[in-house]
């Protein structure tokens, strides 16, 4: 199922931090959508997994409970007392609910995906006791458990060791190989021209789109570069 | 020693139906405190319990001393100020905090309006401190009721209250349950802060909600155990602030709250999950 992208606008206060954006991603497809700071790429990510609403134009073929969706780590709060397991196994909400508890076959989902992402052993370890990438584990645990055909991470490799980088790569790569469609937002370039067969440049506006290395170029990064993060505050309405 | 710690209880019935009435009060409100303090709405509780005072003037102008009526206007005050603050909070950049205290400080003050244009002064400090030592039946199956109700809506929004904590957009992308978690956790505040308002008054009434709470976080870890300890220093905060009050010859509510305030410093100091004094003496670490 691709998704479709028509004249997406998202403002705060009236000021686009997405503008006009055309866009369609195919089922299967791993993109990166990068940009300098400020660019609209979490607020673009947020729109995707429905935690904006708000906006103008449509977003078609996305439906929240068809979306696995991994948070930046500065969104959760870490001291809140609930285990990794505990964790992990919320990702399980659309089957479980208020009330219902894990079946054995459900049991059997968490353990593994524990054992995917290399925390086996940590199941009864409160989440404030983890290390970032060991935190980042369990939400990359939590996401295998979700088992949806779209995934979105955001900013997914932030103050991350190299060894976990590499594990959480190959989990990303097997996605892709699923035919799921993998969405992440990142500032890593390097990471983008190694691993992700496409692109979404963006610069509040959408620079470039497709192939990641016609993206990007020296030429289109200069581009995003140089638009303003500032507000022009002489700005009129939008005719578009 | 019997006569010191039992027999106040088996002698007077006030003090039975006080006992009786403080642990329910304590059962409900506790795990409802728990979740206040880890989502860091303490004060936002007493806000809200500020907030009842307007509702339980008015309702007191009204119907006087009625418990019916007392708690009907405390508990529609708590719920209009819970629902204008968070409506407020959300349309507007107002945060939640600001929002509640712009709205309990308008409150409280017209509830002390309200109360002041009532003369006796017996009255408002039945409003302010409450009177657990005057329950009869009625007030007596209200805290149960309130305790019973609150501990089963608190079950069925236990899961994703605990989802909501820790990971807050996670459940809002997913249908209408995180806002049935928000707004089913300010009912139950509203109605735990009301039962606290019978037993201690406004003033007072989040004491049951914050103290046992904040004690048992030194104690234990998980969520589970961390309830469990905290009902149980609430429970025994109640009964030692009950016979401090018999014996003394002290206002019955504020013992009860200098007691659990008691065992939540001493917690601090020395309890065993992170207390201050234990960590100024124990340095000593594991091999790995």
């Amino acid at each position: 199922m691709s998704v479709r992208i028509n004249n997406l606008t998202i403002s705060y206060d009236h000021r686009p931090a997405v503008h006009h954006l055309d866009m369609l991603i195919n089922q299967g497809d791993w993109l990166a959508i990068v940009g300098p700071n400020g660019a609209g790429k979490s607020t673009l990510l947020n729109a995707l997994a429905g935690v904006v609403t708000e906006y103008e134009g449509d977003i078609e073929g996305l439906y929240p409970e068809s979306i696995a969706y991994l948070p930046q780590q500065s969104q959760l709060d870490k001291s809140f007392p609930i285990t990794v397991y505990d964790l992990v196994s919320t990702g399980l909400w659309n089957e479980l609910g208020f009330s219902r508890g894990l079946n054995a076959n459900q049991h059997n989902k968490c353990e593994e995906a524990l054992e995917a992402v290399g925390l086996h052993g940590f199941e009864n370890r409160l989440i404030g006791s983890l290390s970032s990438g060991q935190l980042q584990r369990s939400l990359f645990a939590r996401v295998l458990i979700q088992d949806q055909h779209i995934i979105l991470l955001d900013e997914p490799f932030n103050a991350i060791d190299t060894k976990t980088l590499i594990d959480l790569t190959s989990i990303i790569k097997k996605w892709h190989e699923n035919n799921r469609t993998v969405i992440m937002v990142t500032h890593d370039l390097d990471y983008v021209r190694e691993h992700c067969p496409k692109s979404l440049l963006l610069a509040r506006e959408c620079i470039d789109f497709g192939v990641t290395k016609s993206v990007l170029t020296e030429k289109n990064l200069r581009h995003a570069r140089a638009l303003s993060e500032a507000f022009d505050t002489h700005a009129v309405w939008c005719a578009g | 020693m019997y006569d010191f710690l039992i027999s106040p209880f088996i002698e007077y019935g006030f003090m039975r139906r006080a006992l009786v009435g403080g642990f329910a009060m304590c059962l409900g409100a506790v795990p409802v405190g728990i979740f206040m303090t880890l989502r860091r709405m303490s004060l936002t509780g007493d806000a809200m319990a500020h907030a009842i005072l307007p509702g339980v003037a008015i309702a007191y102008l009204i119907s006087g001393l009625s418990l019916f009526g007392l708690t009907v206007g405390g508990v529609l005050a708590g719920l209009l100020v819970v629902a204008l603050a968070g409506w407020v909070a959300r349309s507007s950049h107002l945060k939640e905090d600001t929002s509640l205290a712009a709205f309990y400080l308008i409150s409280l003050a017209l509830g002390v309006l309200v109360i002041s244009l009532q003369q006796s002064n017996v009255d408002l400090f039945h409003v302010l401190f409450g009177n657990i030592l005057a329950l009869n039946n009625a007030a007596l199956s209200l805290l149960a009721s309130i305790s019973t109700i609150s501990l089963i809506v608190m079950a069925v929004l236990y899961r994703p209250l605990v989802i909501e904590c820790v990971d807050s957009t996670f459940l809002r992308r997913a249908g209408k349950s995180s806002a049935i978690a928000h707004y089913g956790f300010l009912f139950l505040m509203v109605i735990n802060l009301v039962s606290g308002f019978h037993a201690l008054g406004t003033l007072m009434a989040i004491g049951t909600l914050v103290l046992p709470a904040t004690a048992a976080r030194f104690w234990a870890q998980s969520l589970d155990f961390i309830m469990f300890i905290a009902s149980t220093f609430a429970i025994l905060g109640c009964y030692v602030g009950l016979l401090l009050s018999f014996h003394f010859d002290l206002p019955s509510g504020p013992a009860i709250v200098i007691s659990m305030g008691i065992i939540c410093i001493l917690s601090i100091l020395i309890g065993e999950n992170g207390g201050l004094l234990r960590n100024r003496f124990q340095s000593r670490h594991l091999t790995g």
